[in-house]
C-alpha cells in the first residue's frame, strides 16, 4: 500500500465527481458512491479469484517493488505497477469500458533512474488481470505465471527493459485487521495483502548493457473505492527487508494540520503478523535534497519500540522522482542502525 | 546688489569671421531701480539682456544675480534662473497659443511654484484683462497681448523684470497705456526693471539710462 | 513643474485635436497594417499546426492499411501488446448529402501526445470517457444536428467540418464495430519491439509528412506574406515619422517659450518623451484591435489557401494571442521611438533663441540635403554591392531593406530636381508660382509621399512576384502533371502485369524511377525517364543544347534541374558523374518548383544499367479518356481505387490555392495603398492650417479662393503622379529582387520574371485617385478660408 492510493485520487480529481471523502463511513450511502462496493470489516478472501481484478471497486492495484544487486555488487531498485481506476463499477466488451488501466515501470540505479508509463481502457483487451492461470498486463508488459507464487516479470520504456523471474519463499501477508487496512481516523479502509517474499533472478537492459540481476521483491495487491481523507495531504511508506528475516511495511500519512497517520505491520520470516496501530509505527525525516525544484525528504529515522527498530532509512538515488502523469517518489533504499537491511521507499505530495 | 555685470563679452558667427556684438560691459543694478538700455540697431542691447535673463551664454566675463554667477550655470541652472528670478516681456508675444489667457498668466508662477491666484487676479484686473480670461492669445488684439506678457512675467514675483521693446509693435496711444500700466505695477511689487527701448521719451521715465553703442556702454 | 509642464504640452493637443487624431491615427494604421499581417501569417501557420496535431497528420508517422480501407481492432490489440506504441482513428462521412462532416474517432489514453480536444485541456479525461462527446466547430454543430446521439461540444479551434469524438462513439455512429482507420505512431518507442512486418504485415508506414512538396509551395507564400509584413513596417515608420515630426514642428514655439520661462530642457524632453510613448501604446492598442479586424476579414481566405495546399482542413478562426498585442504595441512604441528620436534630438540642439518658426516652411536645402542625399546614394550603392556579392536569405532582405530606404530617402531630392525643372520652365506668374510653392511644400508633405512611394512600389512589387509565380507555376503544372492519371502498385510483378495491361488503352505508359543519391557533391534524386511524346512536347528547359531529347533518349546526356544547377554551380554543357565511372554531359536545365533537393534525369535504358535492383511500381498514364481508363483499371485490372490518383484534379487544387493567394494580396494591396492615402490627406490637412501665411499674399494680390482650392488640388495629383512614375522602377527592382534573390536563398529556384503593365496602370490610377480624395477636403477648406483671417497675416506681421 502506498503512492497508490494518493495517485487514484489525484487521477480521479481530475474530474471524477468524487465526493468529498471527509465524512468518512458515515458519508459511503452517497448517491454517487452508492454503486460502487466498498470494503467491510473481517474479510474473507477467496484465491485465486481475488488475485484478479474487482471491477466493483474504484480503484485496485498491483503492485511489485525490488531490491537487486549486479554481478559487481552495484545495487539495483525496479518496480512494475498496474492500476485500475473505474469510472463505474462494471465491465464491458468493448470501448465503453470504464474501467481505465495504467502502469508505471522503473529501473533505479545509484546513478540513473529510467521511468515509464502506460495508459488503456479495459474491454480492448490492451490491459487486464486474470486471476488463474494469473497474468497481469498492459501492452507488452506483463507478470504471469501459472500460480500467484511462480511469476515471470517484464515491462521496457524507451531507455530500458527487464525480464525477471520471481519465486515466492514464503506465505501472502494481510494487513490490518485480516487484510482490512484502515487508513484515518475516520474509517477510510481497503483490502491489503502482500507477497513479501519473492526471490528474484533476471536481466536488466539497461543503455549501457545488459545486467544479470538477483535479489528479492514485494508485490502489493490493494482495492478499495475511498482513498484517503480529504485533509491527508500525502503519504510516505516503507518497505523494509531485515538482513535477519523479519519485515516491516509501514506508512506515515501526513495530514493538512501537521499531524499524522501511521500504520505498519510487523512481519515474522515465517509470515506471523503483528498489526501496528496509529502511533507505534514512527518515521522522522533527517534530511531532504532538491529533486527537480521539490524539497523531498531521502534520509529518514524509523523507529518502532515494539519491536526493538531505531533504524536509518537512506535512499540509493536520491532523485528517484516518477514524472508520470501523477508524479511520485519512489526507489530503493538501505537500512542502517540498530537493525541492517534494504528496502523501498514511497512519497506522494511533495510536487 | 541685485545685479552685477562684469567685463561681459559675446560675439556671433558671421560669414568668415567672429562679429563682435558685446565687447566687455560692465553694469550694477539695484533692488528697485528702472533703468533703460538704449543704442542703435544692433548695438548689442536684446543680447545684453538676454545674457542677463540667462537666454543666451556669453564668451567671457560674469553676471552675477543675488549673488549667484549665472554666467558659469549650466543649462538647467539657467532655466532655474529664468523660474525664479526674472520676467522677460518681448516685442514678439511669446503668449503660448493654446492656453487661454488666465492659463498663461499663472504659468510661469507655476512653474516656479509661487502661483497665487487671487495676486494673478489682481494683476488681470489691473491691467484690464478681467474679461479676457477665458479668450486665447489669438483671439485678444496686440495691446492686450502685451499685457498678458506683463502679467505673467508679474505673476512669478521675479526680482528683476527685463523686457524688450515692449510696446514696439503697438501703436502710439495703446503704447502709452500699456507702459504706464507695466510701469505702475513694476513699481508696486518693488522689482527692477531693465528695459530696451529706442524711445527717448520712454527711456526718460527710467530711473537711469545707459547708451550702448558698437557693443560698449557709452 | 511637471504638471504645469503636461498641461501645457497636452494644452497643445486639446486645442488641435486634428493632430492628435493625425498622430494617433498614424500608429493606429502602422501597428494595424502590421499586426494585421503578422497576424494572418502567424494565424495560418498555428491553425495548420493545430490541425496537424488535431488529426495527428503532418506530426506522426501513420499505419495504414496496404489494400482496402479498415483496420481490425485485433491488430491494434496485437500491436500494443507486441510494445508498438500506436493510436486508433477510425474515420467517415456522416451528415446529409452536400454537408458531410468528417467524424474523427480517438482513444485518447493511447494517442500519441494527447491528441485533439483532450490535449487542449478544453475537457478533463474522465468527463471524456464518461460523457463521450462530440467537438466540433460552431457550424459543423449544426450540421450533425439530427445525425448523433452524443452531446455535441461547441470548440472553435477544430478544423471545419471535421467532427472529433472518442472512438466508441465514432465506430457506433458510422456502424464499424471492430475496426479502424489507421494508426498513429507515437515518436518514442519502447526498446525489443518485433518489426512491423511480424505483427501487421497488411499495414504499411506512412512516414510523417515533414517536408512535402507541397510545404514547400506553403513555404513561398509564407515568405510572400512576409515580406508584404516587411513593407507594411517600413511603410508604417514613415506614416508614424511624419506624424510626428509635424506634430514637434508645430511645437517649436511652445518649447522655445516653455524653456524662457525656465522649463529646464532636460524635464521638457522627458515629458515630450513619456507623452509620445502614452500616446504610441494608445495608438498601438487601437492598431492592435484594428489588425485583429483586418486578419480576421482575410483569414478565411488563408485558411482556404492552406486548405487547398495541403488538403488538410484549417480553422478559420482568429484568436486574439498575447503575442500579436505585444509585438503590435512593440512596433507601435519602436516606430514611435524611432521616429521620435530625431524630433527629440532636435529640439534638444535647438538654440533657445533661434526661430520658432516651423522648420516645416524652409525649403530643404544645404546640410540637411547633404545628409539625405549622401545617405541614399550610400545605401543605393550597397544594394547594388549586395545584389551582386550577397549571399543568404537575410542578405537578401537586407538589399530589399537598403532598396526601399535608399529610394525612399531619394525621392524628396528626385521630386524637388523635377519640380525645379518645372518651375524653369513656367511661363505665367501663376505658374511659377505654383512650381515655387510646390517645391517649398515637398519637405513637409515628403514623409507622407514616401510611404507613398513604399505602397506602390510594395503593390508593384509582391503582384509582380505573385503573378509571375502563378504564370510560372501553371507552366510547371502543364508539364509535371501531365500524364492524366497516376497508378501505383504493390509488387514488380503486378507492375509488370499493369505495364501490358495499359499498353493498348493508353497512348503513353510512363514509369516512375527515381534513387537518392548524391550528385557533384550533393544529396540528390536521379530519375530514369520514358522519353516520349509528353517530354518532348511538354517540358520547358530554362536552358538546353541542341537535340537534347535526343541526346537524353540515347544515354548521351543528362538533364538536372535549377536547384541542382544553381547549388553546384553547373550549367548546360558541363559534366555531371551520374554514377561511378558515368559521366554525362548536361543537355538541358529545367525548372522545378516544388521541390526542395537536386534532381538529374537520365533515359530509362540507362538507368536500368546503372541500378538494375531499381524497379518502377509507380506510373504516369497518358490518355484521352481518364474515366474509362480508370474504371478499367479497378474493374478489370483489379487496382484498388485509392491507389489512383487523378492529376486533373491535384491540378486544380493546384491552381485554386493560387486564385486565393492573390485574392488576400489584393486585398493587402489595396489596404497599404488606403493607409498611404491617409498619411497624405493628414500630411496636407495639418499643413492647410500653416499653409494661411504663405497663401495670404498671392490672394492679397488677385487670385481667387477658389483658384487656390484648386491649385491644392492639383498639387496633390501632380506630386502623386511623379511619385508613382518614382514607384514604378523602384517596385520592378523590389520584385527583382524577390524573385531572383530572395527565392533563389529561401528555395533554390528563380522564378521568370514577368511584367504586367495593365495591372501597373490600374494601380496608378488608383494612386492618383487616393492623392485627390486625400486632398480634396484641404483644398476644400482652402476655397473657403475667411477673408479676415488672410487679412491677419498682415495684420500681426510675425
Amino acid at each position: 500500500m502506498n503512492v497508490k492510493a494518493t495517485l487514484f485520487a489525484a487521477f480521479l480529481a481530475l474530474a471524477a465527481p468524487l465526493p468529498a471523502t471527509a465524512q468518512g463511513f458515515g458519508g459511503l450511502g452517497s448517491a454517487a458512491d452508492e454503486a460502487f462496493a466498498v470494503p467491510t470489516p473481517a474479510p474473507t478472501f477467496d484465491f485465486p479469484a481475488d488475485h484478479g481484478a474487482h471491477p466493483e471497486y474504484r480503484i485496485e492495484w498491483w503492485y511489485l517493488t525490488a531490491n537487486m544487486t549486479g554481478p559487481d555488487g552495484t545495487a539495483y531498485g525496479l518496480q512494475w505497477t498496474l492500476f485500475r481506476s473505474a469510472l463505474a463499477p462494471f465491465e464491458t466488451d468493448g470501448w465503453d469500458s470504464p474501467q481505465i488501466w495504467f502502469g508505471n515501470a522503473a529501473v533505479t540505479t545509484p546513478a540513473a533512474h529510467y521511468t515509464s508509463e502506460r495508459f488503456a481502457r479495459g474491454g480492448t483487451g490492451q490491459a487486464g488481470v486474470t486471476a488463474a492461470p494469473f497474468e497481469a498486463w498492459i501492452d507488452e508488459w506483463h507478470m504471469r505465471g501459472e500460480t500467484f507464487d511462480v511469476l515471470n516479470l517484464r515491462a521496457a520504456g524507451p531507455q530500458f527493459s527487464y525480464d525477471i523471474a520471481l519465486t515466492a519463499q514464503g506465505p501472502l501477508v494481510f494487513h490490518g485487521d485480516d487484510g482490512f487496512s484502515v487508513k484515518s481516523e475516520q474509517g477510510q479502509a481497503s483490502y491489503y495483502y502482500s507477497q513479501p517474499f519473492f526471490d528474484l533472478s533476471g536481466t536488466l537492459s539497461l543503455p549501457e548493457g545488459d545486467v544479470a540481476v538477483a535479489g528479492t521483491a514485494w508485490l502489493d495487491r490493494e482495492w478499495s473505492s475511498q482513498p484517503l481523507a480529504s485533509d491527508q495531504t500525502g503519504w510516505d511508506w516503507f518497505s523494509i527487508s531485515f538482513d535477519a528475516g523479519e519485515k516491516l511495511m509501514g506508512f506515515r500519512l501526513r495530514q493538512s494540520d501537521g499531524s499524522y497517520y501511521t500504520s505498519g505491520t510487523w512481519i515474522m520470516p515465517d509470515g506471523q503478523t503483528t498489526a501496528l496501530p496509529n502511533g507505534s509505527f514512527d518515521a522522522e525525516p533527517l534530511e531532504s535534497v532538491d529533486v527537480g525544484g521539490r524539497e523531498v525528504p531521502v534520509r529518514w529515522q524509523l523507529r518502532v519500540p515494539d519491536f526493538d527498530v531505531d533504524v536509518t532509512v537512506a535512499a540509493i538515488n536520491p532523485q528517484s522522482w516518477m514524472e508520470m502523469a501523477v508524479p511520485y517518489w519512489e526507489g530503493p533504499v538501505t537500512v542502517s542502525g540498530n537493525r541492517k537491511g534494504i528496502g523501498y521507499l514511497e512519497m506522494t505530495g511533495y510536487d | 546688489m541685485l545685479l552685477h555685470v562684469t567685463d561681459l563679452k559675446k560675439s556671433y558667427a558671421g560669414a568668415d569671421e567672429f562679429i563682435p556684438v558685446l565687447r566687455g560691459i560692465d553694469m550694477e543694478v539695484t533692488s528697485g531701480e528702472t533703468m533703460a538700455l538704449t543704442g542703435e540697431s544692433g548695438s548689442g542691447k536684446s543680447t545684453l539682456l538676454h545674457l542677463i535673463g540667462g537666454l543666451d551664454t556669453a564668451d567671457s566675463g560674469s553676471i552675477v544675480m543675488n549673488g549667484q554667477d549665472i554666467s558659469s550655470m549650466d543649462d538647467a541652472g539657467r532655466a532655474a534662473v529664468r523660474r525664479h528670478s526674472v520676467g522677460i516681456i518681448f516685442q514678439q508675444f511669446n503668449l503660448i497659443p493654446s492656453l487661454d489667457v488666465s492659463a498663461n498668466i499663472a504659468f510661469q508662477a507655476r512653474l516656479a511654484g509661487v502661483y497665487n491666484s487671487a495676486k494673478a487676479d489682481e494683476l488681470a484686473a489691473a491691467l484690464g484683462l478681467g474679461d479676457q480670461l477665458r479668450k486665447y492669445p489669438e483671439q485678444l488684439s496686440g495691446g492686450q497681448q502685451q499685457r498678458v506678457a506683463i502679467a505673467r512675467a508679474l505673476a512669478a514675483k521675479p526680482r528683476l523684470i527685463l523686457a524688450d521693446e515692449p510696446t514696439g509693435n503697438l501703436d502710439e496711444a495703446t503704447a502709452a497705456e500699456v507702459m504706464a500700466q507695466m510701469l505702475a505695477l513694476v513699481a508696486q511689487t518693488g522689482a527692477a526693471l531693465v528695459m530696451v527701448t529706442h524711445s527717448p521719451r520712454l527711456a526718460g521715465q527710467m530711473g537711469r539710462q545707459l547708451h550702448l553703442s558698437k557693443g560698449l556702454l557709452a | 513643474m511637471i504638471a504645469t509642464g503636461l498641461s501645457a504640452l497636452w494644452s497643445h493637443w486639446r486645442r488641435n485635436p486634428l493632430q492628435l487624431f493625425t498622430l494617433v491615427a498614424g500608429l493606429a494604421l502602422a501597428t494595424a497594417l502590421w499586426s494585421g499581417v503578422q497576424a494572418v501569417n502567424s494565424e495560418a501557420r498555428a491553425s495548420y499546426d493545430a490541425a496537424a496535431a488535431t488529426l495527428g497528420e503532418g506530426q506522426y508517422d501513420q499505419l495504414l492499411p496496404k489494400a482496402g480501407e479498415d483496420i481490425a481492432q485485433e491488430t491494434f490489440i496485437a500491436l500494443r501488446r507486441a510494445g508498438w506504441l500506436v493510436g486508433p482513428v477510425i474515420e467517415g462521412q456522416i451528415g446529409a448529402a452536400g454537408a458531410q462532416v468528417r467524424l474523427v474517432g480517438i482513444d485518447p489514453l493511447t494517442a500519441p501526445g494527447g491528441l485533439g480536444p483532450v490535449a487542449g485541456g478544453s475537457i478533463a479525461l474522465p468527463d471524456f470517457l464518461e460523457d463521450r462527446p462530440v467537438f466540433a466547430n460552431a457550424a459543423t454543430a449544426a450540421k450533425l444536428e439530427g445525425f448523433i446521439d452524443a452531446p455535441i461540444v461547441v470548440e472553435p479551434s477544430i478544423a471545419p467540418d471535421t467532427a472529433i469524438t472518442d472512438v466508441f462513439v465514432a465506430q457506433r455512429v458510422l456502424d464499424a464495430q471492430g475496426s479502424l482507420s489507421r494508426l498513429i505512431v507515437a515518436t518514442e518507442q519502447p526498446m525489443g519491439r518485433p518489426p512491423l512486418e511480424r505483427i501487421a504485415p497488411a499495414l504499411t508506414r506512412r512516414p510523417a509528412q515533414g517536408g512535402s512538396d507541397v510545404g514547400r509551395l506553403t513555404d513561398s507564400f509564407h515568405l510572400n506574406l512576409t515580406a508584404f509584413g516587411l513593407l507594411s513596417f517600413a511603410v508604417g515608420i514613415f506614416i508614424v515619422h511624419g506624424a510626428i515630426g509635424l506634430a514637434f514642428e508645430q511645437r517649436r514655439g511652445m518649447v522655445r517659450t516653455l524653456r524662457a520661462l525656465g522649463m529646464p530642457l532636460r524635464s521638457l524632453i522627458a515629458l515630450m518623451a513619456a507623452e509620445l510613448l502614452v500616446l504610441a501604446l494608445i495608438g498601438g492598442a487601437i492598431g492592435v484591435c484594428l489588425g485583429y479586424l483586418v486578419a480576421a476579414s482575410l483569414l478565411p481566405d488563408v485558411a482556404a489557401t492552406l486548405k487547398g495546399l495541403y488538403g488538410a482542413q484549417v480553422s478559420g478562426t482568429l484568436q486574439l494571442r498575447p503575442a500579436w498585442w505585444l509585438s503590435g504595441l512593440a512596433i507601435s512604441v519602436l516606430g514611435t521611438g524611432i521616429a521620435a528620436t530625431g524630433a527629440l534630438a532636435s529640439v534638444a540642439r535647438m538654440p533657445l533663441l533661434a526661430s520658432a518658426r516651423p522648420r516645416a516652411w524652409a525649403t530643404s536645402r544645404g546640410v540637411m540635403r547633404q545628409v539625405q542625399m549622401t545617405a541614399s546614394i550610400g545605401l543605393l550603392g550597397l544594394a547594388g554591392i549586395l545584389a551582386a556579392f550577397g549571399n543568404g536569405l537575410v542578405m537578401g532582405f537586407g538589399l530589399l531593406a537598403c532598396l526601399l530606404i535608399g529610394a525612399a530617402l531619394a525621392l524628396p531630392l528626385l521630386l524637388d530636381g523635377a519640380l525645379r525643372l518645372a518651375a524653369s520652365l513656367a511661363r505665367g506668374v501663376t505658374a511659377q508660382w505654383f512650381w515655387a510653392d510646390t517645391r517649398q511644400q515637398l519637405s513637409g508633405l515628403s514623409l507622407a509621399l514616401m510611404a507613398l512611394l513604399l505602397a506602390m512600389a510594395a503593390n508593384v512589387g509582391v503582384s509582380t512576384m505573385v503573378s509571375s509565380f502563378r504564370l510560372t507555376f501553371t507552366g510547371f503544372l502543364d508539364q509535371r502533371l501531365a500524364s492524366e492519371l497516376y497508378v501505383s502498385t504493390e509488387s514488380i510483378e503486378q507492375a509488370r502485369a499493369l505495364e501490358a495491361f495499359a499498353a493498348t488503352r493508353t497512348s503513353e505508359v510512363l514509369p516512375l524511377l527515381s534513387v537518392e543519391s548524391e550528385l557533384a557533391g550533393l544529396p540528390a534524386e536521379l530519375y530514369g525517364a520514358r522519353i516520349g511524346a509528353t517530354y518532348r512536347e511538354n517540358w520547358s528547359l530554362l536552358a538546353s543544347s541542341p537535340q537534347v531529347w535526343d541526346l537524353v533518349a540515347a544515354g548521351d546526356a543528362v538533364l538536372v534541374n535549377e536547384q541542382l544547377a544553381r547549388r553546384a554551380g553547373i550549367w548546360v554543357g558541363d559534366a555531371l558523374t551520374v554514377a561511378p565511372e558515368t559521366t554525362l554531359p548536361i543537355a538541358g536545365v529545367f525548372g522545378d518548383y516544388g521541390n526542395p533537393i537536386g534532381q538529374a534525369i537520365v533515359s530509362e535504358p540507362l538507368f536500368a544499367q546503372l541500378h538494375p535492383q531499381v524497379r518502377a511500381t509507380r506510373f504516369g498514364l497518358r490518355t484521352d479518356d481518364a474515366g474509362s481508363l480508370r474504371v478499367a483499371l479497378t474493374a478489370e485490372f483489379g487496382l484498388p481505387a485509392q491507389s489512383i490518383t487523378d492529376q486533373a484534379q491535384i491540378k486544380a487544387f493546384s491552381l485554386g490555392v493560387f486564385e486565393r493567394t492573390f485574392t488576400v494580396t489584393a486585398a493587402l494591396n489595396v489596404l497599404t495603398l488606403t493607409v498611404a492615402g491617409f498619411a497624405i490627406f493628414m500630411s496636407l490637412l495639418t499643413l492647410a492650417g500653416m499653409r494661411v501665411p504663405q497663401l495670404a499674399p498671392a490672394w492679397a494680390l488677385g487670385m481667387t479662393r477658389r483658384r487656390l482650392g484648386q491649385l491644392e488640388l492639383i498639387r496633390a495629383v501632380v506630386l502623386a503622379a511623379l511619385t508613382a512614375a518614382c514607384a514604378l522602377p523602384l517596385g520592378l527592382a523590389l520584385a527583382w529582387v524577390l524573385l531572383t534573390v530572395v527565392n533563389v536563398e529561401a528555395f533554390g529556384w528563380r522564378l521568370p520574371m514577368y511584367v504586367f503593365p495593365r495591372d501597373y496602370a490600374v494601380l496608378g490610377l488608383f494612386a492618383l485617385g487616393a492623392a485627390v480624395l486625400a486632398a480634396a477636403w484641404p483644398a476644400r477648406k482652402m476655397s473657403r478660408t475667411p477673408p479676415a483671417d488672410l487679412l491677419k497675416v498682415f495684420a500681426n506681421e510675425r
